[in-house]
């Protein structure tokens, strides 16, 4: 890996298929949103949250469109802005559901068929590996 | 002198603690999970190591995005399971061996390897979740361990050549101590697994058994993997695998496999373990 292009290297992951990768742009661009999830680790954070949404989300230096889509569960958007799954994920124990649960929101599976198909072994990653491959 | 004795690799997910400490670990979701560690909990009581050096991710616990160390060790007497968001687990405080891992860290540092070091952290799922798998129930763990983080969230990630060559430092590093003791690495996380987007759920048994094929072969390709195979293949969270590279780089060029397991689903993640040990 040694004398490795980064913009190659970066320019990769663009060619992912419904993936967002956790690059340094994103890491910037999220920073408040993740932090903000993370402040959702104390319980008396979660508290303050939960009884006024949009004031705790008023407390960050996040931007309005993230401020929109944390109160929409808009997870694909929130990727879109910086946010971090891990990070994210704060938001899915302070509303009380699984992980997987929360996951299946992001594909255009409902939780049941989600479910399933991990059951029945997951999604395939053929036709998913490349968009300008087409593989 | 100390010794590496054995390799382990495993898989970290979360909902596999949920399993263990809510006693679930026979029911049929979970229990063809959990039979393939039955062989490895058996193995670990014969063996007995002084110290497991635990490769692991931390996934925005003791660390979120002000400082993200590419590899931190930990040099700390004591680490608590951390509360990832609905309290912390009910298992055992980890004890460190602060001894070994400040001799580690100091050796892996003149040895070009510039460590971060940790005097005090939580640990989450990423290390408790293998320890109940590896020893089950117990009221204190039986063998002291050394955290070491990698940061897998954050791109990029170490490649897997650097990986492997950090393992190789620490088994150089761990013979040099002068204290006779039993030493186990194990590598932690993946297999396939995405966790975010509308390719979610992404699952790839064959390139995993690949990968555990080349982890069990006498050359090294499986290290000049690049970032983006992991991803394209294995899903976003794939890339965890790289994790298992620092336990096999540690144990030399032969290795001979005592155990492997495969398994899909758990959650959105394939299961994946194996139990190697050196073979000069």
């Amino acid at each position: 890996m040694s004398h490795l292009d980064i913009h190659a290297y970066l320019a990769e992951f663009e060619d992912i298929p419904g993936t967002r990768v956790f690059t340094a742009a994103r890491a910037r661009q999220g920073y408040h949103l993740n932090q903000f999830a993370m402040s959702l680790m104390k319980p008396e954070n979660r508290e303050r949250f939960k009884a006024d949404e949009r004031g705790y989300l008023d407390e960050w230096a996040i931007s309005e469109e993230a401020k929109q889509a944390v109160l929409a569960r808009d997870y694909n958007a929130l990727l879109d802005i910086g946010g971090n799954i891990y990070f994210l994920s704060k938001l899915f124990s302070t509303d009380g559901i699984a992980f997987a649960q929360a996951v299946s929101t992001m594909t255009d599976m409902s939780w049941p068929e989600y479910r399933q198909m991990m059951l029945d072994g997951g999604r395939s990653p053929e036709g998913v590996r490349s968009i300008r491959e087409g593989r | 002198m100390a010794r590496i004795t054995a390799g382990v690799g495993s898989s970290h997910v979360p909902l596999l603690g949920v399993a263990h400490d809510q006693g679930k670990e026979r029911d049929d979701y979970f229990g063809p999970i959990f039979a393939g560690y039955d062989w490895t909990r058996e193995w670990e009581k014969q063996e007995k190591p002084d110290v497991v050096i635990l490769v692991y991710n931390d996934h925005a616990s003791a660390f979120d995005m002000r400082f993200i160390p590419t590899f931190a060790i930990g040099c700390g007497e004591r680490y608590k399971p951390a509360d990832e968001g609905w309290g912390p687990r009910k298992v055992p405080d980890v004890i460190g061996h602060p001894d070994l891992a400040w001799h580690i860290a100091q050796s892996l540092i003149l040895d070009e390897f510039d460590m971060t070091i940790i005097n005090e952290m939580d640990v989450d799922h990423g290390l408790t979740v293998p320890l109940s798998m590896m020893f089950g129930a117990c009221e204190a763990w039986p063998t002291t361990v050394i955290p070491l983080a990698v940061n897998v969230v954050t791109y990029p990630p170490p490649s897997g050549n650097r990986c492997w060559a950090l393992g190789e430092a620490i088994a150089r590093a761990v013979e040099s101590f002068p204290e006779d003791l039993n030493v186990q690495i194990w590598g932690t996380g993946g297999m396939s697994h995405q966790l975010q987007g509308a390719r979610a759920g992404l699952i790839n048994p064959e390139w995993d058994n690949r990968f555990l094929d080349l982890l069990e072969a006498e050359d090294d390709a499986v290290r000049h993997i690049p970032h983006i195979e992991y991803l394209r293949e294995t899903g976003s969270e794939g890339i965890e695998m790289v994790m298992w590279l620092i336990m096999r780089g540690a144990l030399g060029h032969k290795v001979k496999t005592l155990h492997r397991h495969y398994h899909v689903p758990c959650s959105n993640t394939a299961i994946g373990h194996i139990v190697l040990e050196p073979n000069t």
